[in-house]
């Protein structure tokens, strides 16, 4: 009942209009040069003070890239993106040798958090707080602002439980085998031209390593922000689960109103080897561009698990409401014996928001298993793609794949298309897809508001109705902050 | 006090109500029979608001207030409550957050404070005991798989909850057996008192002996062309509207 009661005062608590979270903190920043070279990519691998492989690898995949066509195979539409007038490098300008405690966080860091509405406690162990006043509720926080991460939590409890979380950049320098083992294993530096790119100038996000049998102590959760004008922001997050170990990693995110498009190409890769499980979590709230589509993030997303290990499972569940065009479908390859791959997602398109979103379930194991479930909300001019691949390879024995696609239309002016591609090359395995397309009926409308409900607050409640499969899946902060985004993103889409 | 004054709808251009005249006092139950396509159940969308009625004349008011010029949801906030003859799906959508978002809403309008899930739930509770009515039915989706029979006692129920001043039971009944029928006659007798009226189209006199009303009504071709007692009902029951109507016509 705790969670039904929240999930109606999120609901009522939504009043404000438009986008709530646009704004800009004045932290100074330091920028490259715009565009992308060679020289660049050696600035920033300079500057992050990383190993020579780390820059061998960079420029492999820049050379890769520069060989590779834009790809355009998406139900999305955008103008040409000039690669050469962006920054590929932004940090935030360090007091003296920055951050290396909490206490020397900038207030101006603090305050942007507390805008964004990041949980009370979260907001405390940033500023500082005795850890131990929290424990049996720890959420540790490691916060990329812009491209460099100024504040991680948690770290003793962490590195108590042999946990490692910490910024990518730190990981190459400070485990540099493991990460060398690891990155690009998932997504090679070639797999697509967005991955390559991000390859080549990937500046921050996070590492995670969970040892052996070791179930991690707290959700894990990095909050993301766009905030320096013109520049791309190129996050890599890796995360590594050992034999037998749990994690649940949180990721969300928001960013500041603004005119310039804005791209975002991040890539994350997740290893679960035998018996790990991973519950990676989103809630993506970019901005999403004005009503007429003008100066929305572009967002064009490689995520992908391998569930390397017998019985390892992976776990995607995301709700995106925002980004003017959304590119992304979080996949898992089930390369162990009875591996688990899950995708829950809700992708909500207003306006003139574009998303062409999904999954690939890659069977490769004897016995793996893979549950789709999508919902898909389209108001406003929007158009909302799903895109699924359930590939049974020859040595999928057994496999099964089910698929629940839901597509849900608000208005008459927007689009829901389902494009679920199955390829299964053993006999033995099953396959099996549901979809439904509905529209929120005028007599649902009535229905609410003869019984007193208004009109936003009906459509809010029908909306969560359909979502509630996927949402009951996220962690229960986000849960509920989940369910606000939706009810925002979607006013003003009826009447 | 519902007054309805020379009441004239239409439903894409076609004419249904052709001039109706009828008054409500607080306190009363008036029953609506008439033949299919009288436009009983216009009558009913017309007063809660549903905007596929176009209201080409006349007036309609509730203690005094216009009503047509109000949203369903002000209406509601009014006290004007419909018990839907076709009760709609919400899925996902659990019974009693639907029902407390609404009851909510309907005290924010009065600027009464909220219920917290608690105190709701032990509200709704009782009111779901005392229709009869299992506790699983706040839990399941809002009408989702439910029967026929239990959509209808549903709405009984949300009524109950919300308590309006003006209930407009569209069939209701139809479809219900014996034991239901008294749970709709129930729920709409223990709101009865000075400042609940309510507007019950039926076309069986079955409901009316549980739930005898004040004044019964028929209505044929969109006009009201009899009005009379209980007993008017009785007589519908033995030599039905044929005769009644060529009389009034």
């Amino acid at each position: 009942m705790a969670a039904a009661t929240e999930t109606l005062d999120a609901v009522q608590s939504v009043t404000q209009s438009g986008y709530k979270w646009g704004f800009e903190t004045t932290i100074e920043m330091d920028f490259a040069p715009k565009g992308l070279n060679e020289d660049i990519i050696r600035l920033i691998s300079a500057r992050k003070e990383e190993p020579e492989w780390m820059l061998e690898w960079r420029l492999k995949a820049y050379r890769a890239w520069v060989k590779m066509e834009e790809p355009h195979w998406a139900r999305v539409d955008h103008p040409p993106i000039d690669y050469q007038e962006l920054h590929y490098y932004a940090a935030p300008k360090k007091q003296q040798a920055g951050p290396k405690s909490l206490d020397e966080v900038d207030p101006e860091l603090l305050k942007m958090y507390e805008k964004l509405g990041i949980p009370l406690k979260e907001r405390a162990i940033l500023a500082g707080v005795d850890p131990a006043s929290f424990e049996g509720t720890q959420v540790a926080v490691d916060a990329v602002f812009d491209s460099v991460s100024v504040a991680t939590t948690f770290q003793t409890t962490l590195r108590k439980a042999g946990v490692i979380f910490c910024p990518i950049s730190e990981a190459v320098r400070e485990h540099s085998d493991l990460v060398r083992q690891h990155l690009g294993t998932v997504v090679p530096t070639g797999d697509n031209f967005f991955a390559a790119l991000n390859s080549a100038v990937f500046t921050d996000g996070s590492f995670v390593y969970i040892p052996k049998g070791v179930r991690c102590p707290m959700e894990l959760s990095t909050y993301f922000r766009i905030n320096a004008r013109n520049t791309g922001q190129f996050e890599r997050t890796l995360i590594i689960a050992a034999e037998g170990s749990h994690v649940s990693y949180l990721e969300g995110c928001t960013a500041p109103q603004r005119d310039e498009n804005q791209l975002h190409a991040a890539v994350v890769e997740l290893v679960a080897l035998d018996d790990a499980q991973i519950k990676y979590s989103t809630v993506q709230n970019w901005y999403p561009g004005d009503a007429n589509g003008k100066g929305g993030i572009y967002n064009f997303v490689t995520k992908r698990g391998a569930c390397r290990g017998a019985r390892s499972k992976i776990s995607w569940t995301q709700v995106e409401t925002g980004s003017a065009i959304t590119w992304k479908y979080p996949s898992c390859v089930l390369h162990g014996e009875d591996s688990v791959g899950e995708f829950y997602s809700v992708a909500v398109t207003n306006n003139r928001q574009q998303a062409d979103t999904g999954t690939k379930m890659i069977h490769i194991g004897k016995g793996s298993r893979s549950t789709i479930i999508s919902k898909g909300i389209s108001a406003g001019r929007s158009n909302n793609t799903y895109r699924g691949l359930v590939r049974m390879l020859p040595t999928a024995s057994n496999a099964r794949n089910f698929t629940q696609c839901d597509s849900l239309l608000i208005g008459d002016r927007c689009g829901a298309h389902t494009v679920p591609y199955i390829e299964s090359r053993n006999l033995t395995a099953k396959v099996e897809h549901e979809a439904t397309t509905s529209k929120i009926a005028d007599d649902q409308l009535f229905y609410c508001r003869q019984r007193g409900l208004s009109e936003e607050d009906a459509v809010g409640l029908i909306v969560n109705g359909f979502c509630k499969d996927v949402l009951k899946e996220l962690p229960m902060e986000f849960a509920v902050e989940a369910q606000k985004l939706l009810a925002v993103s979607l006013e003003g889409s009826v009447g | 006090m519902l007054e309805i004054r020379q009441l004239t709808a239409s439903v894409g251009g076609k004419p249904i109500l052709q001039g109706i005249d009828l008054a409500v006092p607080d306190g009363e139950v008036h029953a609506l029979m008439g033949p299919n396509g009288s436009g009983k159940s216009t009558l009913a969308y017309v007063l809660s608001g549903r905007d596929d009625f176009e209201v080409t004349g006349g007036s309609v008011t509730f203690n005094g207030v216009d009503l047509l010029g109000m949203e369903p949801e002000q209406r509601a906030a009014a006290g004007v409550f419909l018990a839907f003859q076709a009760p709609i799906e919400l899925p996902g959508v659990n019974n009693a957050n639907f029902l407390r978002t609404a009851l909510n809403a309907v005290r924010r309008a009065h600027g009464e404070s909220e219920l917290d899930a608690v105190q709701f739930l032990k509200m709704a509770r009782a009111a779901a005991r005392q229709l009869a009515m299992p506790d699983d039915m706040l839990k399941r989706n809002v009408n989702v798989g439910f029967s026929g029979g239990e959509k209808k006692r549903n709405e009984v129920l949300q009524m109950a909850i919300l308590r309006p001043r003006l209930a407009i039971l569209d069939e209701t009944d139809s479809g219900l057996d014996i034991d239901a029928l008294k749970i709709v006659a129930d729920g709409v007798n223990a709101l009865r008192g000075p400042a609940f009226s309510a507007l019950v189209i039926t076309h069986h006199q079955r409901l009316l002996d549980h739930l005898v009303p004040n004044r019964v009504h028929v209505l044929a071709h969109g006009r009201i062309v009899r009005s009379g007692g209980p007993e008017l009902a009785k007589e519908l029951e033995k030599s039905g509207y044929a005769g009644l109507i060529a009389e009034a016509a």
